[in-house]
């Protein structure tokens, strides 16, 4: 059994302009200790799909479908069952370091009331877990500055410390959602290194939601592409970035500018992100595709495994694929 | 933090300097004095009246006299209006009035409009939510001239639970109504700043956090938002403490509490600027104060604010 199984989720929010449709049908499961990667532009719902298994979505959103964790459907629990879940097995960081910890309180209340809370230590106790933890996530001298507030520690710091509270109680499974983003290069790979760390040293499952391209590979065992609240494709990531069967996936890896290679412009696809109140009743990308076939806006493409462990959604056949 | 409080006091000096000069300024450029009363004195008397009490120097000497009389003998000067009582006099007597009705209504008014204000925000656009918006609305347009007859008519006329005035050493009984019409509106205010900052805050990505820790709703808001959801709040009561505290002519005139606000606007009506002086200085200088203590709580609240 998967560790982690979302079916045919969908993600909707109520606004004044209508039903918005974030995340339209989405199926997908990780394993113990797999790493898989969701990467699509900003707008495609891999966060909301995230959010949606957390259940951080916005007041006004709904999730309909199932997010099985370890069996149980996370998206029908109580609140108070799927707190015990929350960190305990299940921990997620975001994208903004900046603001996702809580400046006014100390490092140390907000790391030890996780283990007072989960693992029921004492807070003394808790504080020298904590500290302990952010030693292993590699904040010098972690004794003295954990009693310190976030403003006193930069952006990566900061993001080391949201690892090492989300490590607490060694969850099953890590969502990190975009989690170096705000983070300038050097701290990028340094954050990178931490989550291959502790994937090798405590075996957690980690989904890693992403844009960047750059940092899936060589990182994740699996990706998957979204687009306009659906999976487009789907398969091992060393096949998929060599041999990408959808024409968005071949999109998004050649504007990926490359050192190798001498070029002027940067190679882009055009046209603009979908609007998620108004997709096409077909496949979302139909609009920007080049190789848009007469079926594509009006009849959505089936998600079919291909090859036994990829999945695609194109009408296009494989070979077609240019 | 101690060189902070200690320049800020420092700063407060000159402060209430500019304040008693304007203050002097603008009563002696305004028509008429204390011995102007509708049936006219004879020339001479008034001359020698005047002469009594320094109207007859200069400008600059009477500010003059007056100032060190303040600074060196903590003195504000007899009443121009009431013989043989000083200001004294004046202000401790009515003072304490204000002080404990003030007080009490701060203490109401916070209670029940951060209460209201939590739980409206908790229950955002569920009947509860729109009850609480409607009581602070209601509130807010109810100003202490509109809640003191009415809630004279309701309690004292129909009912007859309680004193339709008079302050007796500060009963409860007597308490209750000059507290709860002088209290209302700060209370909707209150209630309305503590709904929108707290929402606000609820949609920090800290507060995400928190959930996706795992957290019980109540500690959420308890460790995690209240702090930040009060500062905004906390800037408003600054002054509204002030303003509560030195009183309200509404209330000393309907509920004949004798409190130094009564004693403020009549001596304006009267000139008598000794009075006048006095209860200016006593407002500006706790209004000072207050804003200090202001400033002291932020930083006890936001880590990121040191002195």
């Amino acid at each position: 059994m998967a560790l982690l199984e979302i079916e045919n989720l969908q993600v909707s929010f109520t606004t004044a302009d209508g039903d918005v449709n974030a995340v339209n049908g989405v199926s997908l499961d990780i394993d113990t200790g797999e790493t898989l990667a969701i990467v699509g532009e900003s707008g495609s719902g891999k966060s909301q799909t995230a959010f949606a298994a957390m259940g951080l979505l916005a007041k006004n959103g709904r999730a309909t479908g199932a997010a099985r964790f370890d069996g149980q459907d996370l998206l029908t629990l109580s609140q108070r069952e799927l707190n015990k879940i929350r960190s305990h097995d299940l921990a997620m960081i975001f994208q903004d370091p900046m603001t996702s910890l809580n400046p006014y309180m100390k490092i140390s209340d907000q790391m030890a009331e996780v283990l007072m809370l989960h693992k029921g230590l004492g807070k003394s106790a808790a504080i020298t877990e904590a500290a302990k933890m952010l030693d292993a996530v590699r904040i010098p001298d972690a004794k003295a500055r954990i009693t310190m507030y976030p403003h006193e520690f930069s952006g990566g710091m900061r993001q080391r410390i949201m690892v090492a509270m989300a490590l607490l109680c060694q969850p099953r499974l890590l969502i990190a959602d975009e989690p170096t983003t705000a983070l300038d290069v050097t701290v990028q790979a340094q954050i990178m290194q931490l989550l291959g760390d502790i994937r090798r040293d405590f075996g957690t499952a980690i989904i890693l939601i992403t844009h960047d391209l750059g940092i899936v590979a060589g990182f994740c065992d699996r990706t998957l592409v979204m687009y306009g609240g659906q999976i487009m494709e789907e398969g091992a990531t060393d096949d998929l970035f060599a041999k990408p069967t959808h024409p968005y996936t071949r999109g998004l890896l050649n504007a990926v500018p490359r050192l190798d290679q001498d070029e002027e412009t940067l190679r882009t696809i055009t046209g603009e992100p979908p609007n998620m109140s108004r997709l096409p009743a077909g496949c979302p990308f139909s609009p920007r595709c080049a190789q848009v076939q007469p079926n594509c806006p009006t009849e959505r493409p089936a998600l079919e495994t291909i090859n036994g462990a990829r999945r695609r959604a194109c009408h296009l056949p494989v070979s077609e694929v240019a | 933090m101690l060189s902070f409080i200690a320049r800020r006091l420092t700063v407060a000096i000159p402060t209430l300097l500019i304040l008693v000069v304007l203050s002097f300024v603008l009563m002696y450029t305004a028509p008429g004095g204390p011995f102007n009363s509708e049936r006219p004195l004879p020339p001479e008397v008034l001359a020698n009246i005047e002469a009594k009490y320094g109207l007859d120097q200069p400008f600059w000497k009477r500010i003059a006299v007056y100032i060190h009389g303040v600074i060196f003998n903590f003195d504000f000067g007899p009443s121009f209006q009431f013989k043989n009582r000083s200001v004294n006099d004046i202000i401790a007597q009515g003072f304490p009035i204000t002080l404990t009705y003030g007080f009490w209504s701060f203490v109401v008014a916070v209670t029940v409009g951060v209460s209201l204000g939590i739980a409206a925000a908790l229950r955002q656009n569920t009947w509860l939510d729109y009850l609480a918006v409607g009581i602070s609305i209601g509130a807010q347009v109810l100003p202490n001239f509109v809640m003191a007859p009415i809630l004279l008519l309701v309690f004292t006329l129909w009912l007859g639970w309680l004193p339709g005035g008079g302050w007796a050493g500060g009963q409860w009984q007597y308490l209750v109504m000059p507290v709860i019409a002088l209290s209302t509106s700060y209370m909707a205010s209150i209630a309305r700043i503590t709904r929108s900052s707290m929402l606000e805050v609820l949609n920090t990505n800290f507060i995400r956090t928190a959930k996706a820790k795992g957290l019980p709703t109540r500690r959420i808001i308890w460790r995690h938002a209240m702090k930040p959801a009060m500062l905004p709040v906390l800037s408003y009561l600054g002054p509204a403490f002030v303003g509560m505290i030195t009183g309200s002519v509404i209330i000393d005139i309907f509920f004949s509490t004798g409190g130094i606000g009564q004693f403020f606007v009549n001596s304006a009506f009267n000139r008598d600027y000794s009075v006048i002086m006095g209860i200016t200085i006593l407002v500006g200088a706790l209004t000072i104060l207050f804003n200090l203590i202001v400033d002291l709580l932020y930083a006890w609240i936001d880590p990121k604010i040191r002195y």
